[in-house]
């Protein structure tokens, strides 16, 4: 792992050691988020899962259905007693908040509340199977915003857990090693230098001792 | 206030008109392609799109998926399912866990 190219100084010493101190703290944090949102989207997505073969199976009877409609019915009548929808849907929006993910959540409201009262036509002139195939459809209407809604939301997860696990692996095996290793280099260099200074003293000593003594046989020989 | 919309083969989505979602009959992938980005751009919150358009446009789908609004839902159409519902959760697991962990057999 390479070093970072800094100042091997007391003072950068220390503002990296705070440096490592914080990437330790997100590090834990982030690792706590993303298997917090690992979790909950495994649980989601398993829901979301069930949900869809069950909704995709009920659309495929309102499909059957709706073809045999086709068939006994001429196109025209069809399209004629679907013209003017009676019923009519309104969505509204809220969002929550899970770990940091912003989800949606979907409230419908069908402007008629009676069930039987969804029929736009007259049943004079259609076929049975019609009434099937909107009966199953206005049943599976409610399923399917879930479906909606789960979906989002898994992929809006998925999204933020990728960010997330980014962000460790980042952490994990980059910057916090880079910070040991600059770290290291920076202890070593200092204790380099303090060594290197100590030696230089006590030669400087031991000159200064010659000296003196040098000067003291000298002054005994001129005696 | 959100709207709810369908795109789709005219026999797929007609049906869906009924319970009160708008409803766009389309046939060509390019049709569907346009109409997806003036929905999303409208209130519309949420916009189910049959198998069989969505496996043409899957690339323009994919570019909202990351946005909050609108959510794009692959519902079956009238031939069948194709499985690409599906495919859209497991390509969700594997960018969330690296690995395919739900669907594997």
């Amino acid at each position: 792992m390479a070093i970072m190219r800094v100042n091997p100084t007391r003072m950068e010493l220390t503002r990296l050691k705070k440096r490592l101190q914080v990437a330790r703290r997100g590090h834990k944090l982030l690792k706590d988020k993303r298997d917090e949102l690992m979790k909950k989207f495994l649980e989601l997505v398993r829901r979301n899962k069930e949900l869809r073969e069950r909704v995709e199976n009920m659309l495929m009877k309102v499909h059957s259905n709706f073809l045999i409609a086709r068939a006994v019915m001429s196109s025209e009548v069809l399209e004629e007693s679907l013209m003017f929808p009676k019923q009519s849907v309104s969505l509204e929006v809220s969002t929550k908040n899970v770990m940091s993910v912003n989800i949606p959540v979907f409230n419908f409201k069908t402007a008629s509340m009676d069930e039987s009262n969804i029929f736009p036509y007259g049943f004079a002139s259609t076929s049975a199977e019609l009434d099937g195939a909107i009966r199953t459809l206005s049943d599976v209407l409610p399923y399917m915003l879930e479906l909606a809604e789960m979906e989002k939301s898994a992929q809006l997860m998925a999204e933020e857990i990728e960010k997330t696990r980014r962000r460790v692996n980042a952490l994990e095996y980059v910057l916090i090693p880079q910070l040991d290793e600059t770290i290291r280099y920076i202890t070593m260099k200092l204790d380099e230098n303090e060594r290197g200074n100590l030696t230089r003293l006590m030669k400087v000593k031991d000159m200064m001792l010659e000296q003196a003594h040098q000067y003291k046989a000298r002054q005994k020989a001129a005696d | 206030m959100y709207k709810i919309g369908v795109i789709g083969d005219k026999d797929s989505v007609l049906g869906f008109k009924a319970v009160g979602l708008s409803v766009f009959p389309v046939t060509r992938s390019q049709e569907a392609e346009e109409i997806l980005h003036k929905l999303a751009e409208e209130q519309y919150a949420v916009i189910y799109i049959t198998e069989q358009i969505a496996k043409d446009i899957i690339s323009s789908i994919d570019s909202y998926k990351d946005k909050r609004f609108p959510a794009i839902i692959p519902i079956p159409g009238n031939q069948g399912s194709l499985g690409i519902g599906m495919e859209c959760i497991k390509k969700s697991v594997e960018r969330a866990v690296g690995a395919d962990i739900l669907f594997k057999e």
